[in-house]
């Protein structure tokens, strides 16, 4: 028997506002200052009347148009009733069958491309059901000592907006679902429409698992589904559908339990990671029963081709869309493309900046994945404060591409530039200048002082002309080194051409 | 329409009301007796009418996304059966089996 993983997934995410969905408190994290961002709206006191934050909706919108979705012409809103102490109304304020967007699909690359083999990467596309608003619950904090004391509530999140992001069972592994959640987030990141800061969950996730065991007779079996609760880590994530896979696979061998059989129910867990296995939430007596309706307190919410089109047009270029363009653009490797965007809309910019002023995108581009990448993270500063900006580090590859400078050269300067900054001494493109002068780096262009040095050198080393010419190509080095000590400045690789030439004589 | 106790047991339990056996009959005819009444729609003719998603007929009612003062702490807290005068407090809430 053999089986195939099927994964599902809901996101969500909380927008980038100033205030709540509903109401004007605010949605700072203030974890420190419990129920102080409150009011009668997001507290459910009788009377309050919810009104639509016209910034979520766009912040919506904008999320939905990243995911490819088609945006409603027409949504309303829908009361989803359950009673637990973080849901002060006795309902969350959400979307049922009308949501604001529908019918998307993400591109994941899942498979790493070959940098030189030119072989195509492999893409799973997702397709996203839809894509919703809903208020955010409290925050529920439990006693943890087990000895059964109060939990205590603080409803500072309570009314946050959320987009609920939900996909097509279209996953197959768990690494694939890590690899959508990372291009998710970046996506999101890109278009500044959440902080994705996992840690203040503002995105979190539920997988749905299950597996489709092909049976010896060929037959596909489903295994019942279940749904692993509030995921709040990516790492997670993948170990906990890891985890689900293996116990499904041997709980299906020791009893062949099908979806919807006896026994074959769908489950909800939660994950354990000091553990690294799930456990079972509380099952509700009743399967869930939210008794949707629409909520009479809200107006519906009708946009037109030309709003969502202006919309369209604020949006900033999506990652995977800029990955394939700085490709083609700069002749940069996948892995080169991939690395600059996926550190952020900042990095990218950067990038850019500094291609297109130097002339040079694969120099730009190594200087960005390994130069710049161990300063900035020895020196603890992101590109945004990063002291060399794009026109001096364009200056300096561009002094190395019309072979002014060489590379080792280039990294000299670049240290010293880093020091300067240290030292509260402003970067310029002259002071690239000035250092190249005084510390006599410039490659010497004039071949003659070269040619006299290397006649002086030949001149004193019988032996390692004789080391060379019996068959040790190594001696060369010992050479060129005492030609590059008389003539700073000298391009080492004029100097060994020019030396071969002199030995083959 | 006549509900069944059990429909009526599940309401009950969905609303977190407590009913007993001797309520339980009443609803039962009470309930049927309300549905009934509003089944008198269901002899309307609706073919040609377009199923209405929402009882208002406006739309677009929207607020900029401006801080307002939040209540104070301690007025926020003092409809709450119990807090501690940070938190609501609650029955112990389990989570897990």
């Amino acid at each position: 028997m053999s089986y195939e993983i099927i994964i599902g997934l809901e996101i969500h995410v909380q927008l980038q506002t100033k205030t709540k969905i509903f109401c004007g408190c605010s949605t700072t994290f203030n974890p420190d200052h419990p129920n102080v961002q409150t009011c009668p709206v997001c507290l459910g006191l009788p009377g309050a009347l919810p009104v639509l934050n016209e910034h979520a909706y766009y912040l919506g919108v904008k999320t939905a148009l990243g995911l490819g979705c088609q945006i409603a012409p027409y949504t309303k809103w829908d009361r989803k009733q359950y009673f637990y102490p973080d849901l002060p109304k006795g309902y969350q304020i959400s979307q049922f069958d009308l949501p604001f967007s529908h019918h998307g699909q993400v591109d994941v690359v899942t498979g790493d491309s070959s940098a030189n083999g030119g072989n195509e990467p492999t893409v799973r596309r997702v397709r996203i059901l839809r894509a919703h608003l809903e208020e955010d619950a409290g925050k529920n904090m439990h006693d943890e000592s087990g000895r059964g004391r109060d939990s205590k509530v603080d409803l500072n999140r309570a009314g946050t907006p959320l987009v609920e992001i939900v996909t097509e069972p279209d996953l197959r592994s768990a690494d694939e679902a890590r690899r959508f959640l990372e291009e998710l987030r970046l996506m999101l990141t890109y278009l500044e429409v959440s902080d994705c800061n996992m840690q203040e969950g503002s995105l979190r996730c539920d997988a749905n698992v299950n597996l489709h065991v092909t049976q010896p007779d060929g037959t596909k079996v489903p295994t019942p589904i279940v749904e692993i609760k509030n995921l709040n880590s990516f790492r997670f994530t993948e170990q906990a559908i890891e985890y689900e896979v293996a116990r499904q696979w041997e709980s299906f061998q020791q009893t062949g339990i099908r979806m919807g059989a006896k026994g074959g129910h769908k489950r909800t867990v939660g994950f354990d990671p000091n553990r690294g296995s799930t456990y079972s939430l509380r099952e509700k007596e009743e399967a869930a029963d939210y008794r949707y309706f629409p909520d009479p307190d809200l107006v519906p919410v009708m946009t037109s081709v030309e709003k969502i089109n202006s919309i369209r047009a604020e949006m900033c270029e999506l990652p995977a869309t800029r990955r394939q363009r700085i490709l083609d653009e700069f002749q940069l490797s996948p892995y080169d493309a991939a690395v600059i965007i996926d550190q952020g809309r900042a990095v990218a910019d950067y990038f850019e900046e500094v291609a297109k002023t130097c002339g040079d995108g694969k120099q730009a581009a190594n200087w960005l994945t390994q130069d710049m990448q161990a300063a900035m993270k020895e020196r603890d500063e992101t590109i945004s404060n990063f002291p060399i900006r794009p026109h001096v580090l364009s200056a300096l590859l561009d002094r190395i591409n019309k072979k002014q400078i060489t590379i080792k050269s280039a990294r000299e300067v670049f240290t010293t530039l880093l020091e300067d900054a240290d030292s509260g001494h402003p970067l310029s493109a002259n002071r690239i200048d000035e250092l190249v002068k005084s510390r006599g780096l410039a490659i010497v262009q004039d071949t003659g002082p070269i040619e006299t040095a290397i006649a002086e050198v030949l001149s004193r080393n019988a032996k390692a002309i004789a080391d060379f010419k019996s068959g040790n190509e190594k001696a060369i080095g010992a050479l060129i080194g005492q030609v590059m000590k008389s003539v700073k400045g000298a391009d080492p690789q004029t100097v060994r051409e020019k030396l071969l030439a002199k030995l083959g004589e | 329409m006549e509900l069944s106790r059990d429909v009526v047991r599940k309401v009950a339990d969905l609303a977190r009301l407590k009913v007993s056996e001797g309520e339980l009959d009443s609803l039962v005819s009470d309930l049927s007796a309300m549905i009934g009444y509003v089944q008198v729609l269901n002899e309307v003719d609706t073919t040609d009418v377009a199923p209405m998603v929402h009882a208002v007929e406006l739309h677009n009612v929207l607020r900029s996304d401006t801080i307002i003062e939040s209540l104070p702490r301690s007025e926020a807290l003092s409809n709450a059966p119990r807090s501690d005068g940070s938190y609501f407090l609650v029955p112990a809430i389990i989570e897990s089996e």
